[in-house]
């Protein structure tokens, strides 16, 4: 028998195999089809979406709720430019993802061929590295480099452009292990002079707090923080993908800060005299108005990507390096501190301005939430859009197990969540409950047809206030109430949509229905289920900092008179 | 990773103790004769690879910085290093714009994949270089004025003809803005100015 000559798409799906991919996500094409042909002698699944979007969104999903690279297969021009708001999604958010695309033949590269789109050109800005390959002998070695720029360091996407003639040629080159990337450095552990600076800055302080972000999830540092939180007795806080790293239920933690934080943990930080950032970026929802952020306080930064440093705060100790070993590092270094008083005042917060809501008037969104965290949410992937939704959710949904809660926070990709859930619930298969806004939703809801063909138990809440509502609150409160371009008029009936596609589904309108609902959804996991609740339709999330302004500029319940104009960046 | 890693100063100390230099004061362009911003001299070690230009490129273009020049040549090899023939280049790149935004340049310069290291030379001692030929109109009236302009500045004559001259000079750019602008009076018909090259003193990384 002939032996079959490897191809460049043979090799590729070879190299895919070696690094231990299990499921692709993508849409076949013209320009692809080589790779497509490799695909079907090889053990690793591959699922076919219903727009390239949503393949980024679920590789992203799979990779925040494992760790490990989420892989991408599309084709060139259309295919290729539809997987953009999936890279900057990626990107901001410091995710490890493979994006392979298909692109036309090398003598056709530059003169408008059919489907041909100059994909790396278009990406640059969108991605960690990317590759045009046009010597089938490269594959292995740009396979190998992918992988690890993807997942090492400051994770982010990774993009292979490969041409047809590439993929459908030979390919007789061996299998590469090693890596050589003189430009490419990841801190490890931090300069050992440095910890001990921080250390004695952390010894001195009387008002620590720990400002836990998606850095330390990445890492796996929960572990080590909690340790260091416990031995300094120092509060934490968290950002919005910060959630999960230390348990949102322990009483040191102070949940999620910034625009839309808890009153308690934006007093805990307008209020501290030493604030140490840990895999976080001091981002403008964070910080609010910058000349007025913690002018008193000192600060520590702990990151691995040096860029982040200076950029926004300067601190007085830059510790570069992973956030894990930097904290275990600090550990020894440190000791009890006097915060009895600091965590009194803290408490007295708590107690004096708890997350709160109307309990009349007409089903609330914080109401449906809260019933899913008290009836098992607390145990399943909580994934999210975009939106007054995502708040809410963050808000009354703790997260208390890492790599627990996903959602776009640097994008802001509306249409993250559903395609989020699907590969998070493909990669662990632990229940998983999509909170999604009705506008976010109808961006990616073709992949109701993916979800309900794999089977996927992937649940989706949808929160449909009929509006845009994060953007109608905006204008309520800055705009006199001049709605424009915020009403979601002719809006589906969702769950006969959800029925379309073989999904069952339930709606609910009265808060004493809200339980079976959710228990149902809880109990059903033959495969993608969904709970419409309709909420009161102009609630608005508070607490609230308004863009630009200060942590103190922080607004509890609706103000009664008219809000300046925003001046932060959005 | 291989050899050669190790032979490259860690860009992660440099990046954490950063510090900026306040770069020159605002000078007037001898040329365009306007006040112009501080100028910055940045010295990259790249790969040599397809599109490190446009990523280069792409990192002053989105913060607003303007290129004043840009040279790249190829870079020295040595098999002993581990590096092979046209594996790197060099550029050396001139720029004015916002010095706070520049610190965030180089660390950005220095996150891509394809570049070894970004040096900021500004305001070090440094020997740098430039290389200009200016096309002048050279009538039998002028001619001598501007052989006398060009001997004192050690330029060179490179093309003459009965109406016009080309003449090459070498040498640090504020020589060379001397030289243009007292040439300027006798009608320059064209200038190429190759841009600045520089390379640090004694031991130190340029």
């Amino acid at each position: 028998m002939l032996q079959k000559t490897t191809s460049g798409g043979d090799k590729i799906i070879q190299c895919l195999e070696r690094e231990g991919v299990e499921v692709i996500y993508g849409y076949s094409g013209g320009a692809a089809m080589p790779i497509f042909d490799a695909l079907v002698d090889s053990k690793i699944k591959f699922v076919l979406v219903r727009h390239e979007q949503g393949a980024t969104h679920m590789a992203d999903g799979y990779a925040r709720a494992t760790g490990k690279p989420g892989v991408v297969l599309v084709t060139s021009g259309p295919g290729a430019t539809n997987c953009v708001t999936g890279l900057l999604t990626a990107l901001m958010d410091s995710v490890p993802m493979i994006v392979l695309t298909g692109q036309t033949i090398t003598p056709m590269l530059g003169k408008d061929a059919f489907q041909e789109a100059d994909v790396t050109g278009i990406t640059y800005p969108v991605v960690k590295h990317s590759y045009l390959v046009k010597n089938a002998a490269d594959i292995p070695r740009v396979m190998k480099e992918a992988f690890y720029i993807a997942t090492s360091g400051r994770p982010g996407p990774v993009l292979i452009d490969l041409p047809k003639d590439i993929t459908q040629g030979p390919c007789n080159a061996p299998m590469v292990d090693e890596v050589h990337l003189p430009g490419y450095h990841i801190p490890g552990r931090a300069d050992s002079e440095l910890i001990k600076k921080a250390a004695a800055i952390i010894s001195k302080s009387k008002k620590p707090v720990l400002y836990v972000g998606h850095g330390a999830v990445i890492s796996g540092a929960g572990k080590a923080i909690m340790l260091l939180a416990e031995k300094l007795n120092a509060p934490i806080v968290n950002t919005l993908l910060g959630k999960g790293a230390c348990p949102e239920d322990h009483p040191l933690n102070q949940g999620m800060l910034g625009m839309h934080g808890t009153a308690y943990a934006n007093k805990t930080v307008s209020g501290c005299d030493m604030i140490m950032a840990i895999g976080a970026r001091w981002d403008d929802r964070i910080t609010g108005k910058l000349s007025e952020f913690c002018k008193e306080a000192t600060k520590i930064h702990i990151d691995i990507d040096v860029a982040e440093f200076n950029k926004i705060i300067r601190p007085d100790v830059s510790l570069a390096g992973d956030a894990k070993m930097v904290v275990e590092d600090l550990l020894p270094l440190v000791g009890k501190l006097d915060t009895a008083d600091w965590l009194k005042d803290i408490n007295g917060w708590r107690k004096q301005f708890p997350l709160k809501y109307p309990k009349k008037g007409g089903l609330r969104a914080q109401y449906v939430l809260d019933r899913l965290d008290k009836l098992g949410g607390r145990d399943c992937i909580i994934t999210t859009d975009v939106g007054q939704h995502q708040m809410w959710a963050a808000q009354f949904c703790l997260t208390t197990k890492n790599r627990h809660w996903l959602s776009s926070g640097g994008a802001g990709t509306m249409g993250f969540g559903f395609p989020a859930a699907i590969g998070a619930a493909m990669a662990t298969g632990k229940p998983t409950w999509c909170v999604v806004g009705d506008g976010g939703f109808q961006m990616t809801l073709c992949e109701l047809a993916t979800a309900a063909l794999q089977k996927v138990p992937v649940k989706i809440l949808i929160i449909n206030n009929s509006y845009l509502g994060m953007i109608r609150q905006w204008q309520e409160l800055f705009f006199d109430n001049r709605l424009s371009g915020a009403d979601l008029e002719g809006n589906p009936d969702f769950v006969k949509l959800a029925a379309a596609y073989g999904v069952p589904g339930k709606r609910v309108k009265r808060a004493g229905d809200v339980d079976k609902a959710i228990k149902w959804a809880m109990a059903y996991n033959d495969g993608p289920c969904l709970v419409e609740a309709e909420v009161v339709k102009d609630d608005n999330v508070f607490p609230m900092i308004p863009a630009g302004a200060p942590l103190t500029g922080m607004i509890i319940e609706k103000p009664k008179t008219k809000m300046e104009k925003p001046t932060g960046s959005t | 990773m291989t050899a050669t890693t190790d032979k490259i100063s860690k860009p992660e100390a440099r990046g954490a103790k950063f510090e900026l230099d306040p770069g020159k004061a605002p000078r007037r362009d001898i040329v365009t004769d306007v006040i112009v911003q501080p100028l910055h001299t940045i010295s990259l070690l790249v790969r040599n690879k397809p599109g490190v230009l446009c990523r280069v490129a792409m990192v002053f273009a989105r913060r607003g910085y303007n290129l004043e020049s840009l040279v790249v040549s190829p870079a020295l090899w040595n098999a002993n290093d581990g590096t092979a023939p046209g594996e790197f280049s060099r550029m050396t790149i001139t720029c004015s714009g916002d010095p706070d935004a520049l610190e965030q340049i180089i660390k950005q310069l220095e996150k891509l994949i394809d570049v070894v290291h970004a040096i900021d030379h500004t305001g070090q001692a440094v020997i740098e270089s430039e290389l200009a030929l200016v096309k002048m109109k050279a009538g039998l009236k002028d001619r001598t004025e501007i052989l006398q302009v060009a001997e004192n500045f050690k330029a060179k004559v490179v093309d003459y003809s009965a109406e016009s001259m080309i003449l090459r000079c070498a040498g640090e750019t504020e020589k060379l803005d001397a030289f243009v602008g007292l040439l300027k009076p006798f009608g320059i018909i064209e200038l190429v100015r190759s841009g600045k090259i520089l390379m640090a003193r004694g031991l130190e990384e340029t």
